[in-house]
């Protein structure tokens, strides 16, 4: 073990970065603490060493930080998360610190939050389906354990509810195991938050959930750190108790933005928009934590949130996130103005893994025709209310109308529902299959014959044609 | 010296030479040098560097970043610079660890060697000297490595590891080399080739909007640029699986780990449609994801196209499969900003365009070095991952300055579930030329050349009908003009859109392609003769014979007299419409 060495060595201090010189063994990455001439204590993380120069950025940030009376101590670890079981039903900080009135943890082992990546070899194929209730997911956009499923959203969104109602109604078909939820705040308001650990509270999954929260009026820079301590709890709780993690980060966006206030004050040559041309690898090391590992039995599926600058989807923050993650679901404006809630936007909203997870044995044989019959009627139909608001319905061939009645039916119908309602993806399906039926069997072209045969009849015979 | 994140700068550096790899601080990172000032050298590490400090040895290995050639490539799963991850789970577990040094090739494994030449054969450069069996689908040859040449002797049948002498050459001025199984390359040079020929075979892919319309020859180059989520993961997974090449090296870099899972898990389940082994019997995988150290995926690129040349040279045709090119380019600006070198657009730096161009220069159909005569092909096949689907980003734009092949991702077409989204309109191919070869029957090559062309004109016209529709309505349309947009529609929905995920959609053979299109187009002529003797459209449209058109995909290749009747069953069912016109 290196002893801790102490310096009263800053020399230059900027933005949220600091400069100590004179510094013998420093390692890059390895942390600080910064005593200040009040005695006070921030933290902060080595970001460049150069000979005997030093470059730390300061999590809680450098105001009040003076070049002659602080006094830095380098500790010679990386950041770490105490872990132990207790960690479940806790609140944190964004550092990892308790912050509920719960007693100090007493930890099991200490754990590096950048963490390690996943042997490629050594990974489990995500597989497993994940009923959410939700139609547009269950139906459309399937989740298996282990995927990493964004939630693109702009302000004044409903994404609160949609992760809420995801945190509470997800789960395995036909098993019992244990679950719990991680959640990492980032710069989020204290309503969301709170909302979120309300919710939590309703229902009692509490218990099963450990939170790190850094609000929108405490330190950027500290947000940073926060995904990472609360992947490294998702990492324990999976890995290690054998737990089936749902992590749930709020707000990425926030995350970026810090990034880009370290990145700026390097004076870094900027990628697009200011952000630092790594900020692909960068949030690649955070989501990447999800999947599942061959031999173990826990999981960590994550959901992040992101609101979208101007919905704009080719903003650098979600155009890299849809990147790396394996799919999204994208929340639109228009619809949440029609009053169709949530306000999936269906056809640009994907998950990749979706085929490995339906089907016989997993859900129902029809699943895969029948989403993507849904998705081509759909899309045709929303065409065609385009159209008619350009030229009035008047100008639509009859069959043109079909469609565009589909799509109006489908928006309310099918991805209208509420908050609580918790569809079994039978009642998905079926519902599917019940839109379905104002078709000829002829036009359902991406269904495969049996299936119509198989399932089709019970719809028409109740929609009486 | 000085750490910042992937980049470490060392002092005392004398002697080292650009490009050698070095081993780094206690932990025994790799990394190799880019920079040299003076005596100080700039160095990428391989990994991650946290917990280096100033004050600790860099050692220098005095080689370039190579990588083994030698039996056991093939089915093997590598990281960026050549270590095998399945071995790397068995020594440390399921979370990667730094610093372990794995070699690439098993050195325990033996190999059952058949020489193909006898003592006192004089050899050169890529001359084969023998054969191991290496999986039921892959005859590895063995061959002089570049640069030696001389006499053979001690050239014995038997059972070797690859570091075994199998045989020894004496050179002229009386030098000796030992041939063993293995021998290594650095990743950076190409390997030497006899000469460059023209790319002329199509390198079929059993993907009916790539193989009609816009194919790739053996030895040809094709970029895949897309926004997220419009499948160029797939179309790449799709082209690995079925493309018909000899070897396929897939180089997942930059990429999601559980899409590399996805590969690792499918493949050795996956048939070869020709030979009906497993395709990990002819694959190769590097997989580098996106949250691996960035530096290794900047190797990883060179580490994948090397051993697909080292397959070419032995007479192969290869398929190089490089997911994603754009990931690549990254980590180029990341080590390049690191280094403060002045940037060029968007960060990236200045030689970002001679470097992409003089890796798909690596492609190409050869005359492969040494005897016995013969002929090798490594086509690569890249996808480019532009932010925001933007295509006049750098990475889009010098990988189409080399590329031959253009197969553009549309964002609409993924969100109508159109897969593969391929766009016909803005895609492009200079290998359409050799199409017509690919078929034994000439007569159905020139067909299919044809057909090839009607159906390209009719989507032209659609795009332009459609816009007509959008401001004036479908009314406006005279018959024939409907006629055009409803054979586009089927075009598209029955020809170019193809599942991936279904059992028998998955690959169409060359014949199957040709006896679709023919059918869609026959449709068409009929209809069109029809129309002029005055028949309706709707009538037309209505004819039940239209869902056995969109059916014919479904249509297994042993059974493909069944879409040769469909046309039968066009011509009967247009007659009577066509007779009642006529009568009317």
């Amino acid at each position: 073990m290196l002893s801790v060495k102490e310096y009263q060595t800053v020399t230059n201090i900027q933005g949220p970065l600091m400069m100590v010189e004179m510094v013998d063994e420093a390692k890059y990455g390895h942390i600080v603490d910064i005593e200040l001439g009040d005695g006070s204590i921030r933290h902060g993380q080595i970001l460049q060493v150069e000979n005997d120069k030093v470059l730390v950025q300061v999590f809680e940030g450098t105001s009040g930080i003076d070049v002659k009376h602080s006094t830095v101590r380098f500790l010679a670890k990386p950041l770490e998360l105490a872990v132990s079981p207790d960690i479940l039903g806790r609140v944190f900080s964004g550092l990892g610190v308790p912050k509920d009135d719960g007693p100090a943890i007493i930890p099991t082992h200490r754990l590096d939050i950048n963490g390690q990546p996943i042997n490629p070899y050594a990974r489990d194929y995500p597989n497993e389906f994940i009923q959410t209730g939700i139609s547009t997911i269950d139906g459309l956009n399937p989740l298996v354990r282990g995927q990493k499923l964004p939630i693109f959203s702009g302000s004044g969104l409903p994404h609160d509810d949609l992760t809420a109602q995801f945190a509470r109604q997800a789960t395995v078909l036909g098993k019992g195991e244990e679950f719990a939820v991680v959640f990492a705040a980032m710069g989020i308001t204290f309503e969301a938050a709170q909302f979120f650990i309300d919710d939590l509270h309703n229902t009692g999954a509490i218990e099963r959930a450990v939170m790190f929260v850094n609000l929108a009026n405490e330190p950027a820079i500290e947000r940073i750190a926060t995904p990472r301590f609360a992947l490294t709890a998702a990492e324990y709780l999976a890995f290690e108790l054998d737990m089936h993690v749902l992590v749930i980060l709020n707000d990425m966006t926030n995350y970026c933005e810090a990034l880009r206030e370290i990145s700026a004050a390097r004076k870094e040559v900027p990628g697009r928009r200011g952000y630092p041309g790594y900020l692909y690898t960068d949030l690649a090391t955070i989501y990447e934590r999800a999947g599942r590992i061959k031999g173990k039995k826990g999981s960590i599926t994550m959901a992040p949130v992101l609101t979208m600058p101007e919905d704009d989807k080719t903003h650098p923050v979600p155009d890299l996130t849809g990147y790396i993650t394996e799919g999204q679901v994208i929340l639109s404006r228009s619809l949440h103005r029609q009053g169709v809630s949530p306000p999936v936007d269906v056809l640009p909203s994907l998950s990749r893994l979706k085929d490995k997870g339906i089907g016989k044995n997993k859900t129902r044989e029809d699943h895969a025709d029948l989403y993507n019959q849904l998705y081509a009627a759909y899309a045709r139909g929303k065409e065609m209310q385009e159209l008619a608001t350009i030229m009035g319905e008047a100008a639509l061939s009859d069959e043109d109308r079909k469609y565009m009645k589909f799509a109006n039916a489908f928006e309310a119908r099918y991805i209208s529902q509420d908050y609580y309602e918790n569809r079994t993806v039978e009642q998905t399906l079926d519902l599917g299959w019940e839109l379905l039926s104002m078709f000829e069997n002829a036009e359902l072209k991406r269904i495969d014959v049996k299936l119509i045969e198989k399932y089709m009849p019970k719809f028409r015979q109740k929609a009486g044609t | 010296m000085k750490v910042a994140g992937p980049v470490v700068v060392a002092e005392g550096m004398a002697g080292a030479r650009m490009y050698d790899v070095v081993r780094v601080g206690a932990l025994n990172l790799i990394g190799e040098i880019v920079e040299l000032r003076g005596d100080t050298a700039s160095i990428q590490v391989y990994e991650e560097t946290t917990g280096i400090g100033p004050g600790e040895p860099v050692v220098d290995t005095e080689a370039p970043l190579s990588v083994e050639l030698g039996p056991g490539l093939i089915e093997s799963i590598y990281d960026g610079i050549q270590r095998p991850l399945a071995d790397l789970v068995d020594r440390e577990g399921a979370f990667m660890s730094r610093g372990s040094d794995v070699p690439g090739l098993n050195r325990e494994k033996k190999w059952h060697f058949k020489p193909t030449v006898g003592d006192g054969t004089k050899v050169g450069p890529g001359d084969i000297i023998g054969e191991v069996k290496e999986t039921t689908l892959m005859v590895h040859k063995i061959m002089v490595p570049p640069g030696v040449s001389g006499t053979i002797s001690g050239i014995r049948e038997g059972d070797y590891t690859v570091e075994e002498t199998v045989a020894t050459c004496k050179g002229e001025g009386g030098s000796s080399h030992e041939l063993k199984l293995m021998h290594r390359w650095p990743v950076r040079n190409p390997r030497p080739i006899g000469r460059r020929l023209a790319p002329e075979h199509i390198l079929v892919s059993g993907q009916r909007v790539i193989d009609t319309f816009f194919p790739i020859s053996k030895g040809g180059t094709a970029c895949v640029p897309g926004p997220f989520g419009t499948g160029k993961t797939v179309v790449q997974h799709q082209l690995a699986k079925w493309v018909d090449a000899d070897v396929v090296v897939y180089v997942g870099c930059g990429e999601r780990g559980n899409e590399m899972t996805d590969v690792l898990t499918e493949f050795p389940e996956l048939k070869d449609p020709r030979s009906g082994e497993p395709l990990m019997r002819r694959s190769v995988l590097i997989a580098n994801t996106s949250n691996m150290p960035v530096a290794a995926r900047e190797a990883s690129v060179y580490t994948g196209i090397t051993l697909a040349e080292y397959f070419r040279d032995m007479g192969y045709t290869v398929a190089l499969m490089a997911d994603s090119t754009s990931r690549w380019a990254e980590a180029m600006r990341e080590i390049s900003t690191r280094l403060e070198e002045m940037p060029a657009e968007e960060g990236y730096p200045a030689y970002l365009s001679a470097r992409i161009a003089a890796f798909y220069e690596r492609a190409g159909r050869v005359k492969c070095l040494g005897g016995p005569e013969r002929e090798g092909g490594l086509s690569v096949i890249g996808a480019v991952s532009p932010p925001g689907g933007d295509l006049s980003d750098s990475v889009v734009q010098a990988t189409l300055h080399v590329v031959k092949v253009f197969w553009s991702l549309k964002g609409e077409l993924a969100y109508q579930r159109h897969f593969p989204a391929i766009d016909w309109l803005t895609s492009y191919s200079f290998y359409t030329q050799y199409l017509p070869k690919t078929f034994s029957d000439k007569d159905q090559g020139a067909e299919m050349e044809q057909m090839r062309k009607e159906a390209m004109t009719l989507l032209e016209q659609e795009s332009e009908l459609r816009e007509i529709v959008r401001l004036v309505g479908a009314e406006a349309l005279s018959p024939r003009d409907r006629l055009a947009l409803e054979t586009s529609r089927s075009l598209r929905e029955d020809y170019l859109h193809q599942n991936a995920f279904h059992a028998v959609d998955t690959y169409t053979s060359m014949v199957k392609q040709y006896e679709m299109l023919r059918t869609v187009l026959h449709f068409h002529h009929q209809a069109l003769e029809a129309i002029e003797a005055g028949a309706e459209t709707a009538e037309i449209f209505k004819l039940a014979v239209r869902e056995d058109i969109a059916r014919a995909k479904y249509i297994p290749q042993d059974e493909i007299d069944k879409i040769r009747q469909i046309r039968q069953r066009i011509e009967d069912q247009m007659k009577p419409l066509h007779g009642a016109a006529v009568a009317k």
